[in-house]
Order: C-alpha cells, then structure tokens, then sequence
C-alpha cells in the first residue's frame, strides 16, 4: 500500500476540487499530493524525467513545486554517491508552497541513488526501483555489504520493483537501436511506471518526445518505446492497488504556465525594460546557477535586449556600468563568488551614481562552496560588501514566479533613484518551478525615466548653468546621456562636487558620503508600507526574507491550524526596509527569523532595531522544510 | 559615426586645470588629441572618453567631452559596453601601461579579440607614476626602482606583440616628442572601424626620465627610429641607408648598399597574416635599438557591435518586434476556470 504522506491531514482546510478530467482516473483512490523523488546517475536524465512528470501534472491542473538537485561535477563517476542527481517534485489538489517535507515516492536508478535519498523518504513510502542496477559492483560502488532488495532492509515500504534496463532494451529491440542506445532511455520507462500510478494523461509526453528530440528519430521511438514499456508494465505487473490520483487543485481562474525563477526572473528585466521604455544591456559571465538567465535573455534579441558575455566577473559588471552610462538598463547577473569580483565596479557605480541591476543567484558558499546547492548567504555581501561607505538597495525574490516581479522593482528603482540595485535569488529558487497565474501586462507597474536635456541651474549672471550633481527632491542626480548637445561633462570615481568636478575638500566629502546615504534611505518612500499575515492578536511574528516564503508560510499556516497566533511578514526591499518596519516588529513579543545562513538578517535586524531576534538558521544547501520549520518555530517560541 | 563638424582646439579644452607634473609626456598627448579632434571634424558632445586610474587616466577630465574616470584596469570592458549601447558615440579609451596591460590586460586583449569599435591609447612610460615609481610590466629587467631595489626580476611585455596576439584589427605606435606623428595615428585609429590601439612612448620626466630618450630625441630619430609607410619599403637612417628585411619569419637591420632596395621588406599594414607585423615589434624591445612607429596593422574585421546590431534586426524581423504578453504565454499553458 502506499501511504498517505503523514501531514496531509494539516493542509486541507481548503475545499478539495473535484472534476472528472480524465476517466482513467474515476476508480482511483484519491490523494490530496504525492511528493516523488526522481533519483539516479548524473547521466541517467532524472531532471529531464522529473521535469516531464512536472509538466504533466501541470497541464493536468495540479499545483505544484520543485526542487532540483545535483551534483556540482557535470559526470561525477558513474555509480556513486557523489554522482547522484535528483528532482523532487511536489503535485497537489491545494494551493502548496514547497517542494514538500519527505518524499512519499523515490524512483531510485541504481544503488547510490537508493542510499543517498532512502534516509528522506517518509515512513512506508513508495519506492520504484530499477533492479537491474542492483548489480555487485553498483552496490559495492554505493557501499551497500548486501543486496537491499534482498536483505529485508527495505520490509518498511511498498518497493516495486522493475527490470528496467532489460526491458527498455528489449522494448527497443526490433527498433534498429543500438542496445547500448536503447539503454539510455531507461529514465523514460521509470517515467512511464511513475506516470501510469499517478494516473497522469500520458498524450502530451508523447507529443513532447517528438518535439524535444525532432530529427533524431531513433532517439523518439526509443524513448516512446521505453515510456510506453513502463507504462505497460506497470499496468500488468499488478500495481493497481498502489494507483493513486492527485485532482486538479482549486487555482485561481487565469491562464497558468509553469516557471522556474532563472526563466521569470529573466522575463520581469525584459518586461521592466518594456515598462520603462529603454533598452536592456546584459553584461555577463557564465556561473552556475545564474546562467540560465543569460541563455534565456540571449534568446530575445527582438525585445532590442542587448547579451554581451564578458571575459570575466569584472568585464561583465563593468560593460553593464558603460551601458547605463549610455542609457540603456545595465544588468549584470552572477552567484556570489561572482559577487565578490564585482564589489570595486559597483562601489563605483554608488559614486557615480547610474543605474545598474546586479543579480546575485546565491549559491553555497564561500568560496566555491556548494555551486549547485542553495543557500542565502550573500546577505552581508549585498548590503556591506563593498569598500567606503556605499549604501545601496538590495531587493529579494521569494518565489520563482516571484523573480518576475522582484526583477521589475529591481529596475524600478534602479532607474528612477540611479543607483545600483542587487536583486537576490538564489539556486532553489532560480531552478525550483511553480505554477504561474500569468500577470497581465497592462497591470504591470509603470517605470519613470527622466533624462536631462537642458541646463538644470542658472550660473553667475543668471546664464544657463548645468550641474550634474544638483538633486531633486529625492536627492536623486540627473541621468544625463552622452550625446545630449550642450552638457558635455565628466564623471569619475574620485569624490565630486555637485559640478561633477574633483574635490577633495573635507567638508564637501562628509557632505557626499553622508547625501548619498539619505538618498538610498530615501527610497522607502517608494515603498509601500507592509502588512503582516496571520492573526491581528498573534504574539509571535515569523520574518523571512528571499526563498524561504514557501516553507515559512506553510509552517505558519500549520502552526495556526492547531490554534498558534502567529503573524508573518516576508520582505521584499531588504534596504531600505519598509517604511512601517521599525514600528511592526516592535509590536510583538517574539520575532523569529528563519534564513538560510548562520543569521544574517537576525543581525541586521538587531542592530537596527535593537531587539532580541530569535534567529533559526540552515545551512545545509537545502531549503527549510515546513515539517522541520514547524518544530524549529516552536522550539523558538518555547525558548 | 558622426557627421563631421568644424571645431578649433579650444572646443576640446576643458574648465579644469590640469595636473600632471610640469614636463609630463602627457602634456603632449593632450595637445596632439585635441588637434587630431579638430582634424577629424568630431562633435565634443559626441565623443566620449574613459579611463581607469593612473595619471594618464586624468586625461578625460581635461577633454571638454563626455568622460568617465573608472577603475583601475577596467576601462576597456566599460567603454565596450558604452560602445555597444552607443553605437552613435565616438568612444575613446586612455590608461597606461599598469592600467592596460597589468590589471586591466584581460579586459584589453578581449576589448582587441572582439573588434569593438574603440580607439584606445596606450600611454607607456614604463613605470608606476601614481603610485611614485615602482617597475611596471613594460619596465626593462633589471630596473631598480622603489619595488625592485636589486633590479626587477619581470620580464617586460612587448605591447604591440601583445595585442597582435590579441587579434587587434588596428596597431600603431607613436611618440610624444612628434606631435605631427601622433595626430596623424590618432586620426587613423579613429578612422579605423573597430578595435584600433596606439601606443605612445611617452617619457615621465619624475620616475622615469629619459626611458626613451635614445630613440626620440631629436639627434637620434634618423638612426633609431624606423617609419612605416604602407606600400613602401622599411628603411631608415640618414637617406634610408638601412633597411629591414624578413629572414625566415624573423626581422633583420641591414645596410641597404649590402643587400640593395628591391631586397627590403615592404609594408603592407594591410597585409591579412599578422606574422610579418609580429616580426617587426621584435625589433626592439627596448628603446636601445632602432624601433618602428606607425601603423603596425590595419586590417578590416567584422565589427563586434555592427554584428550585435544585425542579430537585433535578424531577431526582429524573423520573429516580430517583442511583445511582452507573448513572452508570458511562449511556455506551455493551461486554464483554471
Ligand atoms: S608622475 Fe610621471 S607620468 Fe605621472 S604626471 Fe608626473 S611625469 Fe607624468
């Protein structure tokens, strides 16, 4: 039997949806989600797998959340733990957050792939396993002493397991396949099992077989041969009892994609570049996990986006700087060791004052850390990272639909107060995916864009004057483009005057460093109070920032269910904070700050407020999940 | 680029006092860019220089154009982005030989490899004058300076046989005691469409006095310094008595009555293998020995930002001009009722 993960019953308050969309599925026992974990070899395509079955569920109505994880080398050696690569996929008939707290279906590929994840698995879940690498040597690679699939060590889960390899080749027999080629498509007969117990439509694979592999037509019937073998099999292998459904959820009516946070973040500068009306200059040097936005941004030259990849981490700033010099919106996108290689560009971008958006993708760090794993470490980077004082504004995503719209205010204010913005996402969110309820584009926040094009001061005998320096009432500079006839002037690194000319009198520099953190202060002005969520009477409040929304949210949502008073707030601008915050968190007796990092924000927090924080922190290359979080939580407030 | 307009120097001048040592090459330099703008016909709002740090990295603050005073070493990667989103702009580069081709040489040789269109100067005086005189990766073996008490262990670079490694499209070389010849290379690099650098000896009378002292002052140019003329052959010394040919790949000084006229090398900056203008940087690589100046290569290469422009328009007639709510809608969808 497969069992109901243990903490469903927590998240059905809501109104299950029930439509008959597909009649495979009438006989079906429901269940409200299944969380599976697509594990084998880095070679063995289980993100291609764990994304199909994604896409599946979604054009199937299900809400849903993903995690991808993998192995920093791109072939680890075959076989070993080191080399594993996963997909957890979470599909649900309700609105869900996460990728979800345990899986309740491992597909497991080989024996490392068995060891490395088994520990995750809820207490009698599924596992799907390909027996046919249950060999000597795979299991001596993963460091199994015995066979698991014989040794009873698995007698506390339903196992089903499959010949997978054999039969896949066996499927593709009469093909004209190589059988060393037919093997690889084994990850699609793991799909085809996995698809047939998940009562998932199985049309649209096919179609998406054909249109992914178009012109490698061996490759399009071994792959359709091997799906349709899984499904087959386990059709006949008698594993109806552990058929189960997941319906639709109840979404808001709209029209859904399915994205992941590199894709939407990629999308929120092309949207914001439209929403200001300039074009958008991407200087960039390739770093995993932020990549994807330059392959993504690459790809749309017909939106006048301009993709220049650097020779390096400095060259890729640096070209963006030149391009906002120009008029354009200058982004630069990178993860933190990247970061790092771009503080001097960027202090000198505070000082002359131009917009520029640096994306930082976080990652596990220091150093080259944990490349593939997440983290939001690169706080104190972000707000302290640079030499002098240089204040700038730090935005967060939450969500990877999120990045669509953080990437939009990222712009917003790049733009309107010129000056650097860092947008953090990070790695969860940049490769996580959920369904998307598509904005339209005529809601999309407007952005100002206000060039100068005539003298802005009279000078001695009230003739026209022009300074670059003098502000407006937000204390913002104007942007001035070169070619503009007439305001030919230079800008420069070394401390200025409001004439743009060097000074190095003492006064006027405590005067410039000292507007240049009250313009960045400024800001919040443009920022809308905010409002927590939860209970008007709760005593605790949960604060997040950055990826952490899902877990936190269902954590709290949980927590309250079982009668807790918990508030939550999220923050979006991490500086300048809302304008309300100060007075917020002061109202509570308990502020809790879950992050992933040894307390970054709790700190900021802190010194700012000068209240006790309860920090809970993570640092696992792993997001919180909301099982862990509800336990951590209450053991904050208990404390 | 842009229409040509009529200007004198004093357009160029900029309100700020200039601050290089008294007797500084750059001085020099300074007066030669600013005729060379008049003798382009460019539009001060038009042109815009940037620089990193160092003292030749001043110089935009003394042009009445746009400018940008950047980083140190970073001025290539910032103007190419300048460039790329300023197709309209004349975008000038000036650093010096730290600020080139030690912590900015990546950015420098990529800025050469891509062909986009900048004119970069190269001020080489083969020290650190800001920092007050330390040896620079031009600076000979041996030099003592305030870091290299015992003489430097480095081994200089070669910059023109730098960036010919580099692919640039456009090299030449000049000197600050030649005024005429540097107005001359600096409205050759402008006019050539993508990467152009010069390099110009340019002698720092505080660290550095002198460095090319054996080959530009006026009594020892006609020996030591060594014209190129396109379509000519390389000759120099009183009446031309010598010459250069090319021996096996490798650059020789003869005396012309040895090997006769027909028997010389000659120029062709043109020339697609970059082989024979790697020889003549060989020449000398330190100014103890005859040296070439002028135009090393000018060879005509796809321009990075003509391309980048021709991909946009590709884009947009292949696909449409953006739209935004397409964008949103190109991933599969579905509808919640
Ligand atoms: S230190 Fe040398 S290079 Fe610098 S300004 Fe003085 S003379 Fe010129």
């Amino acid at each position: 039997m497969v069992t109901r993960p243990n903490d469903a019953k927590y998240v059905d308050g809501k109104e299950i949806l029930v439509t008959d969309t597909d009649e495979r599925t009438s006989e079906i026992p429901e269940v409200e989600r299944i969380i599976v974990r697509f594990a084998g070899d880095s070679g063995d395509g289980m993100q291609l797998t764990g994304d199909r079955f994604t896409a599946a569920s979604a054009l199937f109505g299900n809400d849903l959340a993903t995690l991808p994880e993998y192995p920093a080398e791109i072939r680890a050696p075959a076989g070993t733990l080191a080399g594993v690569s996963a997909f957890q996929v979470h599909i649900a008939d309700h609105d869900i957050n996460t990728p979800g707290d345990s899986p309740s279906v491992l597909v497991a590929m080989n024996p490392a792939a068995l060891k490395a994840d088994l520990p995750k698995v809820v207490e009698h879940g599924t596992l799907i396993i390909n027996s046919d690498a249950f060999d000597e040597r795979n299991l001596k690679k993963a460091g199994y002493e015995s066979n698991p699939l014989e040794d009873g060590s698995l007698a506390g889960y339903q196992v089903i397991t499959a010949p997978m390899t054999e039969l896949t080749k066996e499927a593709c027999k009469d093909l004209g396949v190589k059988p060393r080629d037919a093997e690889r498509s084994k990850n699609f007969f793991a799909l085809g099992m996995v698809s047939w117990l998940y009562s998932r439509p199985t049309k649209g694979t096919y179609d998406w077989i054909e249109q992914k592999f178009k012109g490698k037509d061996l490759v399009i019937a071994a792959n359709m041969a091997a799906f349709k073998a899984g499904d087959v099999y386990a059709e006949n292998a008698d594993l109806w009892a552990s058929r189960r459904v997941v319906r639709p959820a109840k979404l808001d009516p709209g029209t859904y994609t399915n994205i992941n946070g590199n894709t939407a973040l990629s999308w929120g500068l092309i949207a914001a570049s439209k929403q200001a009306g300039i074009p958008l200059f991407l200087g960039s040097y390739p770093i995993t996990p932020a990549t994807d936005i330059l392959h993504e941004l690459a790809k749309h030259k017909n939106f006048g986006v301009r993709t220049f990849q650097a020779e390096d981490e400095i060259a890729g700033v640096g070209s963006a700087l030149g391009a906002s010099y120009g008029g354009h919106i200058g982004v630069t996108t990178t993860s933190g060791p990247g970061l790092a290689l771009k503080a001097e560009t960027i202090g000198l971008a505070v000082s002359l004052e131009l917009p520029l958006v640096i994306v930082d993708v976080q990652r596990g760090g220091p150093s080259t850390g944990l490349p593939t794993k997440t983290e939001a470490s690169d706080l104190m980077i972000a707000l302290h990272g640079r030499h002098g004082e240089a204040p700038l504004p730090v935005v967060a995503s939450s969500t990877p639909a999120d990045c669509f719209f953080a990437a939009i205010e990222a712009v917003r204010i790049a733009v309107e107060y010129h000056t650097p913005v860092i947008l953090l996402s990070d790695g969860y969110l940049g490769n996580g995916t959920e369904p998307w309820r598509l904005p339209s584009v005529d809601d999309l926040p407007p952005i100002k864009v206000e060039y100068l094009t005539e003298p802005n001061n009279v000078g001695v005998e009230g003739a026209p004057d022009f300074m670059p320096y003098l502000r407006d009432e937000t204390l913002t500079r104007p942007w001035i483009l070169p070619g503009t006839p007439g305001l030919a002037h230079r800008i420069g690194g070394i401390e200025k005057d409001d004439t743009g000319n060097i000074s190095y009198d003492p006064e006027n520099h405590e005067r410039m460093v000292r507007t240049r953190d009250a313009h960045i202060a400024k800001i919040a002005e443009s920022i809308p109070p905010i409002v927590p969520r939860g209970d008007v009477d709760a005593d605790v409040l949960v604060l997040g920032w950055g990826s952490t929304r899902g877990a936190i949210t269902a954590a709290v949502g949980r927590m309250r269910r079982k009668g807790r008073k918990m508030a939550q707030i999220h923050l979006r601008h991490l500086n300048p904070y809302p304008p309300n915050l100060a007075e917020l968190i002061k109202s509570y007796d308990k502020v809790i700050v879950p992050e992933m990092n040894l307390g970054q924000l709790a700190h900021e927090l802190r010194a700012e407020f000068l209240i006790d924080i309860k920090s809970i922190t993570k640092i696992m290359g792993q997001p919180f999940t909301p099982a862990e979080l509800v336990e951590r939580i209450e053991g904050a407030i208990d404390d | 680029m842009t229409e040509t307009i009529t200007t004198t120097r004093k357009d160029w001048v900029s309100n700020q006092e200039v601050r290089w040592c008294p007797g500084c090459g750059d001085y020099g330099i300074l007066m030669a860019v600013q005729m060379a703008m008049t003798e382009i016909g460019s539009d001060p709002d038009k042109t815009a220089f940037v620089s990193g740090i160092g003292c030749a990295a001043r110089f935009p603050y003394y042009m009445n154009t746009y400018g940008m005073h950047s980083i140190h070493g970073r001025s290539p990667a910032i103007a190419s982005g300048l460039a790329l989103a300023r197709p309209d702009l004349d975008v000038w580069v000036v650093g010096g030989d730290g600020d080139m081709l030690s912590i900015g040489g990546n950015h420098l040789i990529h800025a050469m490899r891509r062909n986009v269109n900048l004119t970069i100067l190269l001020f080489n005086n083969r020290i650190y004058g800001l920092t007050k005189g330390q040896y620079s990766p031009t600076s000979e073996e041996g030099k003592i300076t305030k870091s290299s008490p015992m003489g430097s262990i480095d081994h200089p670079f070669n910059p023109i046989s730098l960036v010919l490694g580099a692919e640039a499209s456009f090299v030449g070389r000049t000197h600050d005691m030649d005024r005429k010849h540097m107005i001359d290379m600096f409205k050759r690099a402008h006019d050539h469409k993508g990467s152009s650098v010069v390099e110009i000896f340019q002698n720092c009378n505080v660290f550095n006095n002198g460095a090319y002292g054996d080959i530009t002052s006026n009594d020892r140019r006609e020996e030591m310094i060594i014209d190129l003329h396109d379509g000519e052959p390389i000759r120099f010394g009183h009446d031309g008595s010598h010459g250069v040919i090319i021996d096996h790949g490798v650059a020789k000084i003869v005396e012309t009555a040895d090997v006769g006229v027909d028997a010389l090398t000659v120029h062709h900056h043109d020339n697609p293998d970059p082989s024979v203008a790697f020889a003549l940087s060989r020449l000398a690589s330190n100014p103890d020995a005859p040296t070439p100046m002028g135009v090393f290569r000018s060879v005509e290469r796809p321009v990075y930002g003509d391309v980048l422009e021709a991909q946009l328009e590709k884009a947009t007639a292949d696909k449409g001009p953006g739209d935004l709510n397409t964008l949103l809608h190109s991933l599969p969808t579905w509808e919640v009722g």
